[in-house]
């Protein structure tokens, strides 16, 4: 997983609320057994005119105008700024797979769904809650070449007029996402403790133990 | 008074480790595997060398991309294939148990765990799918993970967690005829929205709940997700411990008894609202039969009620909001909800393909067809032993006579990831749990009811008051 600290980056406001993990990847593409390789299909639907399948070649599909990933002035976004409930629905991982493959390494929203929240963090990116009048300040502020920088270690976004915002997260996944840890490592390095549980849990409830 | 809530007992039974920031490794019961969110966790596995903690605590099952007709010819689509080839490939290398589509124990992940007994009160249940929530009817903490949980789980048989607040929806009374769980769990969704339950573990008690069958209970925390909870739980009483009693997976002789007695305790010592960080009261009596007009679960009305008008929302976003629905879903403000045509309707899911769900379709076809306007009925079994039921009771008898198609099981049409599917600007009643853009088909419409409602439909045509008409 990549690390985050730092992130200076153009913003792309997506001013929708409660956008699904079906929008952010439609369920055809979830057929793919890889990792990589989902950001073309991100928000399929919203960004193309015609209808996306697994494995197409993107190059050349009708793009819809006015979806805001596909106006030049948003190229190369790595920031994403958006309304409440960001994520809801299905727990597909798939979601920040193709976020991330697109480029996005941070959203900004009101509000995520928790699962989704979860699994950003699994994958290097930064999902910051911030108050939702200052969500509405953000939008306002968005123009062309709008850029914002991102500090974890200080929890701080820094907007262009130098104006410092404040966010706050987890110590544990702040820890785990600054130095781009593999939790499955960390989590082993208790293994004897999850030992002793499975004992003691042995003698409450042997019904579970039994199978192995 | 001091005490605890169901969910402060269950995770304090489950706490393997306590960082310094409160965050938690919580031991894991049961991890179940379907096709679409594993493969990458067992390359994760590969890549790393590591192994399975404990391998049989594991179950695994084909669903989402399972065709529902000639199973005998297998998958048509390669693609689909391959990722159901994977999951069997993966249980096969590490010894998991994997119902394959030839099982009669196959079906719906969601399903078969409480049928088989292999999910259980009391446990911590994990799946790569949001609808794992399901399992909380049986007093089991479940939820939804991500496919690097899949792993972590698969590796270590435990998870890093931060515990949630607690919440109490209590469903006072009875509820009127033609109201289902699936009406009283809508209803709820409509009033506290779909990030309502954000951040918290919702519990569902209250006498419209306690009387509920196992199955109902299921379809109520099956959808605690859409109400933004990643789990939902329902307390142990006896029509939980009726339920598991013989399971195949379930415990036996000594163990059983020292089973029950361990989840007649799984329940919070007070339900007067003390113990929970937030209480929401509802009369069931004011529950009506509800249908789902718009692109999220929350935007949902009783069927005698009109699609909004987004005039009358005075919230900037969630005008846009109706707009954008009203526009996806081909609806007028204040049209009437009994004037909505369906193309196709849906019975099936995570959420209403269990026996219950089929009997109550079935009832209320009475000999009936098929509106001649609706191109496609499907009738999705949850699992291969729910079909092989029905088909002892005579429903699929009732089905096809009505010109309904009588299908294998799966996830199908709720999210479209096999052939069953909706075409663009279709409207299908569908008993499934999300009405999101494209989810059941590119451009498709989907509005959320029960599974009575659905049959109701598809032999009108369109929405009726089944509240009124039928009962």
């Amino acid at each position: 997983m990549k690390a985050f600290t730092t992130l200076t980056a153009l913003v792309a406001p997506l001013d929708r609320a409660n956008i699904d993990t079906d929008a952010i990847i439609p369920k055809q593409f979830l057929k793919s057994i890889r990792r990589a390789g989902f950001g073309p299909y991100l928000f399929d639907e919203w960004r193309y005119l015609d209808r996306g399948e697994p494995e197409m070649d993107c190059t050349n599909r009708p793009l819809n105008k006015d979806f805001v990933l596909n106006q030049a002035k948003y190229q190369g976004a790595q920031i994403l700024l958006t309304r409440e409930n960001f994520g809801c629905g299905s727990s597909r991982e798939h979601a920040p797979w193709a976020l991330e493959d697109y480029g996005f390494r941070a959203i900004i929203a009101p509000s995520f769904a928790d699962i989704f929240f979860n699994n950003c963090f699994k994958n290097g990116i930064l999902p910051i809650v911030l108050p939702a009048e200052t969500v509405d300040q953000l939008f306002k502020e968005v123009v062309d070449g709008y850029q914002l920088t991102i500090d974890l270690q200080a929890q701080t976004i820094t907007t262009p007029s130098g104006q410092n915002i404040g966010f706050t997260v987890d110590e544990n996944r702040r820890f785990r996402l600054m130095n781009g840890l593999d939790d499955i490592a960390l989590s082993l390095q208790h293994a004897d403790k999850i030992k002793t549980y499975e004992t003691e849990r042995a003698k409450r409830a042997p019904w579970l133990f039994k199978d192995a | 008074m001091a005490g605890k809530t169901l969910y402060d007992k269950l995770w304090d039974d489950h706490v393997v480790h306590t960082e310094d920031d409160g965050s938690c490794l919580i031991y894991i019961d049961r991890q179940l595997l379907h096709e679409v969110t594993s493969p990458q966790a067992f390359d994760g596995l590969r890549l790393s060398g590591r192994q399975p903690w404990r391998i049989a605590r594991n179950l695994a099952v084909a669903d989402h991309n399972v065709p529902t007709t000639d199973r005998d010819k297998g998958i048509a689509d390669p693609v689909s294939r391959l990722q159901v080839e994977t999951l069997e490939n993966n249980c096969k290398e590490y010894g998991i148990t994997e119902f394959d589509m030839a099982d009669i124990r196959q079906g719906i992940v969601h399903v078969i765990g409480p049928e088989q007994g292999a999910t259980l009160p009391g446990m911590t249940i994990v799946c790569g799918d949001s609808h794992t929530s399901t399992h909380g009817a049986s007093a089991a903490l479940a939820f939804g993970i991500g496919t690097s949980e899949v792993e972590h789980a698969l590796a270590t048989q435990c998870l890093v967690q931060k515990k949630a607040k607690n919440m109490l929806i209590r469903v006072n009374g009875k509820t009127g005829p033609g109201v289902t769980a699936k009406d009283i769990v809508l209803s709820i969704i409509g009033q506290i929205g779909t990030a309502g339950g954000n951040g918290y573990t919702i519990e569902f008690g209250g006498d419209a709940i306690w009387s509920l069958s196992m199955e109902g209970r299921m379809t109520v925390c099956n959808m605690a997700i859409e109400a933004g909870a990643r789990a939902g739980l329902i307390a142990v009483d006896d029509i939980t411990i009726d339920y598991y009693q013989g399971r195949p997976y379930a415990p036996k002789g000594d163990d059983w008894n020292m089973a029950v007695r361990y989840w007649q305790n799984l329940r919070s010592d007070s339900y007067s609202g003390d113990l929970f960080d937030k209480v929401i009261d509802i009369d069931a009596a004011g529950i009506k039969p509800q249908v789902s007009w718009g692109t999220s679960p929350e935007m949902v009305v009783a069927v005698d009620a009109n699609v909004p008008d987004p005039a009358q929302e005075a919230d900037p976003v969630k005008r846009q909001s109706i707009e954008r629905a009203l526009q996806y879903m081909g609806l007028q403000a204040g049209q009437k909800i009994t004037d909505i045509k369906l193309d196709k309707v849906f019975i099936g899911s995570c959420t209403n393909s269990r026996i219950e769900d089929l009997r109550a379709a079935a009832a209320v076809i009475k000999g009936r067809k098929k509106a001649a306007s609706v191109k496609q009925v499907l009738i999705v079994p949850g699992s291969g032993l729910i079909k092989q039921q029905a088909e002892a009771e005579g429903l699929d008898k009732i089905f096809t006579a009505a010109d309904f198609e009588w299908r294998d099981p799966g996830c199908s049409m709720c999210l479209a990831m096999n052939a069953d599917r909706l075409e663009a600007g279709e409207h299908c009643a569908s008993t499934s749990n999300r009405n999101f853009e494209g989810r059941q088909g590119y451009g498709g419409r989907t509005h959320l009811v029960s599974p009575a409602m659905a049959a109701a439909a598809a032999i009108a045509g369109h929405f009726v008051n089944i509240a009124e008409d039928v009962a």
